[in-house]
C-alpha cells in the first residue's frame, strides 16, 4: 500500500467549494505545465492543456461524455484505465473515441452525440 | 528463436522485465498503457505540477526506483506501449496498435495484466460523477484533477483511505469516507495481518492523518443510494446505528477491493480456481507462477497481492522461466522471491477480511437497479432469468440470456455482482453459480483491423 506523506500540510487552494454550481465535472487539482490547447466540443471552442486525455478536457469543461445508446442516460466515463470502455466520445467525423487514452489536441472536434454525417458515411 | 513476450507495464511487467533484460534476454513487453507503471505506481504526468513525494508518500523511493530502473534497460528490450492484446490462440498474441493488427509469437510468456476496482453496485451508480477508486487516484496522478469539488470515497478497500488522504493533501476540503466494513471485521482480521505488520501500520497511520486532518471517516455503513438528475448531488447511506444519513456531494469514488484481470490468462488456457478467501475465481499456478508449459502468471492479474508482491512476483516468474528455458539462476533469489509473494499474499487475504467485498447487499439490491452498465440490465433481470427454468443456475447462461457481462466492458465491472445475485437468486455456494467465461477480442476492436492484418 503506498502512501502520501502525512506530515505534508494541504497545500491551499484550487477548487473553491463555496463556488456556484459549476456545471465542470473535473476540478484541476494541481498547476499545468502544458501549452494551451483549443478544441471544440459541441460546436464550442474550449480551452485544455498539452497533456490532458480527452476525458479530463471535456469534463472540465461539462459534465457529459455521451449518452447510454439503450436508455439515454448521460456518462462521463468510469474507470479511466481503459478497462470500462465507458467513456466514447464522438468525433466530427462519426467516428468515436475512448476519451480517457486519447490526448486531446489542438483542433480536434468533438460532439457529445453523434453528429449528423453525410448520407452513406 | 520468437521471444519472451512479457503482457502488461506494471510493477510486475517492469520488474519482470528488469529482471530479463540483466540477465542478458531481450523480452517484448506489450502494454494496453502509454506509460509504464501500472495504477498503483502510476508514472506521474510530466505536463501536470505533481510532486511524487506529495502523491506517493513514502512509496515515492521505490515508484522513482522502478521507473528509474525500467528506463535504464529501455535499450535492452523491446518495449510496445499503447498496444492492446485482444487474443491468445496456439501460442501467438494478437495485438492491435495505432489500429494496425499484428501477431507475437513467443517462447515464453508472462502475463502480468494487473486487476481492477472491484464493483457492488448501488442505486444510481451510473450517474456522471460516479467513477471507480482507482479512476479518482488516476485523475489526479495523470490529470492533476479531483473528480468532483465534493468528493465522497465509498466502498470496502484500504485504498479508500489512501486516495481520500491523496485529495486531502492536494487541498480538496469536502471530502468523506464511507467505509462499509464493519470495525469489528478488522479488529476479528487484525491476526491476519501479522504476515506484513508495516503495512498494517501504515493503514492506521492513514486513518490517523485523515482524523488530524479533519476528513469524516463513517465506518460500518450500507450504501443505499446515489442521488441526483442528471449528475451527482447526494450519497445516502444507513449507519451502524441504525439512522438514515445523507451527504450532499457532486462526485463518488467506489472501490470494494480489486477483481484480478483474467482474460487472457484463460484464453491462454489456466486453469481456474475459487479462492474463497478473496472471493473470486484466479488462474491455477504454483509458487514460481507456472500456469503451463512456458506461461507464467505475476501480480494482481494472477492472484491480488499488491505492487510489493507485483514487483516479487514479476522477478520470479522470469527467473522461474528462464530456468525452464534451461538457464537457471542462483536459486537462492527465487527462494526468497517465493517466499516474498507468499507473505504478502497471505496479508492480502488477510486484508481481504479486514476490508471485506460487500457480497451479501447484490442480495438486497432492488430490481430496478442497473447491474449491467453497458447493456443496461437490471438486478431484476438476472433474477427473473435465473428463476426461469434454465436447469443449474450458471452465469454465462444469465449472461446469455440477459446479455449482463455481454457489453464492451466484457463483464469486468458487472461480472462480481452479477455471480452474487446470481447465487443468491438460485440459493447455490457462490463457487457453484460459475465464472464469465473470457472472450477474444477481450476489448473492443475496430472492424479494420481485419483488414489490416500483417
Amino acid at each position: 500500500m503506498t502512501q502520501p506523506d502525512e506530515t505534508a500540510e494541504p497545500e491551499p487552494q484550487p477548487p473553491d467549494p463555496t463556488e456556484a454550481a459549476s456545471p465542470s465535472q473535473f476540478v484541476p487539482a494541481v498547476r499545468r505545465k502544458g501549452a494551451s490547447v483549443t478544441f471544440r466540443l459541441d460546436g464550442r471552442d474550449l480551452c485544455a492543456h498539452a497533456g490532458q486525455s480527452v476525458l479530463s478536457a471535456v469534463l472540465e469543461a461539462g459534465q457529459t461524455l455521451r449518452y447510454n445508446e439503450f436508455s439515454g442516460e448521460p456518462r462521463a466515463g468510469f474507470c479511466l484505465m481503459n478497462a470500462c470502455q465507458d467513456c466514447w466520445i464522438w468525433t466530427a467525423q462519426g467516428t468515436r473515441l475512448r476519451a480517457c487514452q486519447t490526448p486531446v489536441s489542438a483542433g480536434l472536434e468533438l460532439h457529445t452525440s453523434c453528429p449528423a454525417t453525410p448520407e452513406g458515411t | 528463436m520468437a521471444p519472451i513476450l512479457i503482457v502488461g507495464s506494471g510493477p510486475a511487467g517492469m520488474s519482470a522485465a528488469i529482471a530479463l533484460a540483466r540477465r542478458g534476454v531481450r523480452p517484448v513487453v506489450v502494454s494496453d498503457a502509454p506509460h509504464a507503471g501500472g495504477q498503483g505506481f502510476r508514472r506521474l504526468n510530466p505536463q501536470m505540477a505533481l510532486d511524487a513525494r506529495r502523491i506517493y508518500g513514502a512509496e515515492a523511493r521505490k515508484y522513482e526506483a522502478l521507473h528509474r530502473d525500467f528506463e535504464a534497460i529501455l535499450p535492452q528490450i523491446d518495449y510496445r506501449p499503447a498496444t492492446l492484446v485482444w487474443a491468445i490462440y496456439e501460442g501467438k498474441a494478437f495485438i492491435l496498435r495505432d489500429g494496425q493488427a499484428g501477431e507475437i509469437a513467443w517462447s515464453g510468456l508472462i502475463l502480468a495484466p494487473g486487476a481492477t476496482d472491484r464493483i457492488m453496485p448501488v442505486a444510481g451508480w451510473t450517474r456522471p460523477g460516479v467513477f471507480s477508486l482507482g479512476a479518482a487516484q488516476i485523475a489526479l496522478k495523470d490529470q492533476g484533477a479531483f473528480i468532483g469539488r465534493k468528493v465522497v470515497f465509498a466502498g470496502s478497500s484500504p485504498l479508500l483511505l489512501l486516495a481520500a488522504l491523496q485529495y486531502r493533501t492536494h487541498g480538496a476540503r469536502d471530502i468523506a469516507v464511507l467505509d462499509t466494513t464493519p470495525l469489528g471485521a478488522k479488529l476479528r482480521a487484525a491476526p491476519g495481518l501479522r504476515h506484513s505488520p508495516g503495512t498494517a501500520l501504515r493503514g492506521l497511520r492513514l486513518m490517523r492523518a485523515l482524523k488530524r486532518l479533519g476528513v469524516p471517516v463513517h465506518q460500518g455503513v450500507r450504501l443505499e443510494a446515489i442521488e441526483g438528475a442528471d449528475r451527482v448531488s447526494a450519497i445516502r447511506f444507513t449507519a451502524p446505528s441504525g439512522q438514515e444519513c445523507r451527504i450532499a456531494c457532486d462526485a463518488v469514488a467506489l472501490g470494494h477491493g480489486l477483481r484480478a484481470e483474467t482474460q487472457l490468462a484463460e484464453l491462454a488456457d489456466c486453469d481456474f480456481a475459487f479462492d474463497a478467501a478473496l472471493r473470486q475465481w484466479l488462474p491455477v499456478a504454483d509458487a514460481d507462477g507456472r500456469a503451463g508449459e512456458r506461461l507464467y502468471l505475476a501480480g494482481d492479474g494472477a492472484c491480488i497481492g499488491g505492487a510489493d508482491a507485483a514487483i516479487a512476483g514479476g522477478a520470479l516468474s522470469a527467473e522461474a522461466l528462464l530456468a525452464e528455458l534451461g538457464e537457471p539462476g542462483p536459486s537462492a533469489r527465487r527462494r526468497r522471491l517465493r517466499g516474498t509473494v507468499a507473505r504478502l499474499r497471505r496479508f492480502q487475504r488477510g486484508l481481504a477480511g479486514a476490508f471485506r467485498w460487500p457480497h451479501e447487499e447484490a442480495g438486497r439490491l432492488a430490481d430496478t437497479v442497473t447491474v449491467c452498465r453497458c447493456e443496461m440490465v437490471t438486478a431484476g433481470e438476472i433474477r427473473t432469468a435465473v428463476r426461469a427454468d434454465l436447469g443449474p443456475a450458471e452465469v454465462n447462461r444469465v449472461k446469455a440470456v440477459t446479455r449482463c457481462g455481454m457489453g464492451r466492458c466484457q463483464g469486468r465491472f458487472c461480472g462480481p455482482a452479477l455471480a452474487e445475485i446470481t447465487a443468491e437468486a438460485s440459493q447455490s455456494p457462490i463457487d457453484a453459480v460459475g465464472r464469465l467465461r473470457a472472450q477474444a477480442p477481450v476489448k473492443p476492436l475496430p472492424l479494420s483491423a481485419a483488414d489490416t492484418r500483417s
